[in-house]
Parts: C-alpha cells; sequence; structure tokens
C-alpha cells in the first residue's frame, strides 16, 4: 500500500465512526520502489491530497527524509518539492503492518503490500 | 486519436496474466478474455486518452487483467479494489510477472466502498467488469456502477449484459451519469455462469462510456 492510497483510506465505513480519518499506520515493513516521477500528475493530485495526513503517515513508517512540514505555496512549478511528494506518496509503500481506526482503535491489518478493509457484519 | 501501445502488444501483456484457480461462482469470478480486454483499454486510451496519465481505478479487480492492462498503457496508478483473498494472491504475482510499480490493490467489499473512501471523485477513471448479478445477487452491477460513479471524476467504463441495456442507460442518468455503447461484445463465459440452462449460449455485453459529474 502506498501512501496515495492510504491518504484517501478511512474507517467511516464502521458503525458509530464519524471521520475515520486519517488511519494511523504502524508499519513493520516498508519498501522503497523507484516510479517515474511526473510532475504535472503529482501537482495535480497534490489538490485532493490531505497534506497533514501525508506528513503524519510519512513520519509514521520512520522515512520523512526532508518532507517539508508546511505545504508549500504554489507548488506547481517547485519540482524540486513535487518531487520529494513524488517519493512520499508513490515511492514508500507499506508491506507488512496495520492501519488503525482513529476513533475505535480497530485494526486492518497490511499483508503483503494489501490492506484488508473488510468488516464483520456487527461492525456495519 | 491518442498516443497509445499497439493493440497486440497490449494484447500479448494480457494473454500471460494467471487465472483464478478455484473461481468463486457466487463472486462470478471469470477473467475478462485477453482480446477482449485489450479491446476495451485500446479504445480507452486511443480514442479517448483516458489512462495515460490518470489515476484509476478498477473495481473487483480479481486477478488483474484490467489493472495490468491499465498500467501497461501507462496511467500513473492504478488502484484495484476486490473482496476475495485468493484473487488479490493471483493478482500480486501477476503484478510481479508483469514487473509493474504502479498498482495498488485493497480489499475490501464495494458495495460498502464509497464509505472506505475520505471523499469522491479521486478518480479520474474508473474501469471495471463487474459481476452481472445472478439471482442471488440481482442489481449488483448497478450497485458497482453507483459506487464508481461516486468515486470518478470524470468518466467511468464498465460491461453489462446487452439484455438490460434500457435498464443500465436509465438507471445511469438517474445516477447522473450519460451513458453510451461503445461496442457490442460476444463473451463466452464458462459454463458454470451460463445465465441459461441451454448449451453453448454466448453472454452478449456491451461495453459502456459513462460521463460522469465532473464536481
Ligand atoms: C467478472 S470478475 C472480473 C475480474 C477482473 N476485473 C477481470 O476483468 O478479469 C468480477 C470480480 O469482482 C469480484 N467481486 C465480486 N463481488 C465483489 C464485491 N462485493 N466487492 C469487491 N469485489 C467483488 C470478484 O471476486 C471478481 O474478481
Amino acid at each position: 500500500m502506498k501512501l496515495i492510497t492510504h491518504n484517501f483510506l478511512s474507517s467511516k465505513c464502521m458503525k458509530g465512526v464519524n471521520v475515520g480519518f486519517p488511519l494511523k499506520i504502524s508499519a513493520s515493513d516498508v519498501k522503497v520502489t523507484e516510479v517515474d516521477f511526473n510532475p504535472e500528475f503529482v501537482a495535480r493530485i497534490m489538490q485532493k491530497i490531505d497534506y497533514p495526513a501525508l506528513y503524519t503517515a510519512t513520519e509514521s513508517i520512520g522515512h520523512l527524509e526532508d518532507l517539508p512540514k508546511q505545504m508549500v505555496e504554489n507548488y506547481e512549478n517547485d519540482e524540486h518539492f513535487l518531487k520529494k511528494v513524488h517519493h512520499a506518496l508513490l515511492q514508500l509503500e507499506v508491506i507488512n503492518g496495520e492501519l488503525i481506526c482513529p476513533e475505535t482503535g480497530r485494526k486492518f491489518p497490511i499483508t503483503n503490500g494489501i490492506p484488508n478493509m473488510l468488516l464483520n457484519e456487527d461492525e456495519i | 486519436m491518442f498516443p497509445c501501445q499497439k493493440l497486440r502488444v497490449l494484447e500479448e501483456r494480457l494473454q500471460c496474466i494467471e487465472e483464478f484457480e478455484r473461481p468463486k461462482v457466487l463472486l462470478e469470478q471469470y477473467v475478462t478474455p485477453s482480446h477482449l480486454g485489450s479491446h476495451m483499454l485500446h479504445t480507452i486510451q486511443s480514442q479517448y486518452g483516458d489512462i495515460d496519465q490518470k489515476i484509476v481505478a478498477d473495481l473487483g479487480s480479481g486477478c488483474g487483467a484490467l489493472s495490468i492492462g491499465a498500467s501497461v498503457l501507462e496511467a500513473s496508478q492504478v488502484v484495484g479494489f476486490e473482496i476475495d483473498k485468493d484473487a488479490i494472491d493471483i493478482c500480486l504475482e501477476n503484478i510481479s510477472d508483469h514487473d509493474l510499480t504502479n498498482i495498488d490493490v485493497v480489499q475490501c467489499d464495494v458495495l460498502n466502498l464509497d464509505n472506505t473512501y475520505r471523499s469522491n471523485k479521486i478518480f479520474d477513471t474508473v474501469i471495471m467488469n463487474p459481476p452481472f448479478g445472478t439471482k442471488h445477487n440481482a442489481g449488483i452491477d448497478m450497485k458497482f456502477l453507483e459506487t464508481a460513479f461516486k468515486l470518478s471524476n470524470n468518466v467511468v467504463y464498465s460491461l453489462h449484459k446487452t439484455s438490460t441495456r434500457d435498464h443500465v442507460l436509465k438507471t445511469a442518468k438517474l445516477l447522473g451519469g450519460e451513458g453510451k455503447v461503445l461496442a457490442e461484445l460476444k463473451y463466452d463465459l464458462p459454463a458454470s455462469y451460463r445465465f441459461h440452462k441451454k448449451k453453448c449460449v454466448d453472454v452478449y455485453v456491451d461495453f459502456y462510456r459513462f460521463e460522469v459529474d465532473k464536481l
């Protein structure tokens, strides 16, 4: 699971959960994969990214590196910044670990890179 | 016309996809045949430019045929959503056999997916070959369509039985999507999935393009 996917997942599918975002990450195994850098795509997807959640996720898996805490203004033409975001969003992958609902503590296992968001019937 | 990988090359890639080991009939598990899948994806990219540099969702991604095809056609990121762990395991093997690095798979129930996402309209393009809905789960393909419309900020491509065309177009309109049939295809389903008792019945399916509310 890449952090771009994490940035969109929530646990509000569960009964009683209001926001369910961002899910906390506890990672036991993280992989870094080389992915082609496409500044236009990253700039476009940034409009939908929750930046503080991305920052916290990157930090919690121990790969903060030099991602700035605050989002840069006018990032569209800031290749330097977009490259850092590219790395965080698309090159970092949680292979094993857990996603944790911020409201209930319910854990969603991540195995072989696949987050399991399935719920039991009594949780819906 | 948009730049696109050659159809033949795409089809060859899709031909070497491992299929479901023990297909689960209730989940309607069958792989989109490579000649159909490659034609669909080639049309989506070459006619409409809806894959290259896009973020693409594949609902009911199974062994990954459509996800892998979209990745081969240079989607920036593909996310497959699939309920069944066994299918996902085969999909992961296929992704690694094809050396692709831009596909994520999430195990979830598509019928619950819009609540598993923080916000909607994340994806540029949604592609799917949904379960058609047998007696046990009639209407499931319309539920997939409804979810697809919520996730997409632009366009949805899908397959539905030709016999349900009026219903599909009407439902799509109600859900806020303008549908168009791009092609009528003959689909030779494995025997266990035939909708009729008769032998040798091909199933006719429509290949749709739906334009959805941008927002
Ligand atoms: C017709 S197959 C298509 C598989 C693959 N997309 C392809 O084109 O080869 C439908 C897929 O949807 C999955 N599926 C069925 N119901 C589902 C649900 N409620 N949520 C997620 N996936 C589901 C099945 O397990 C199966 O893999």
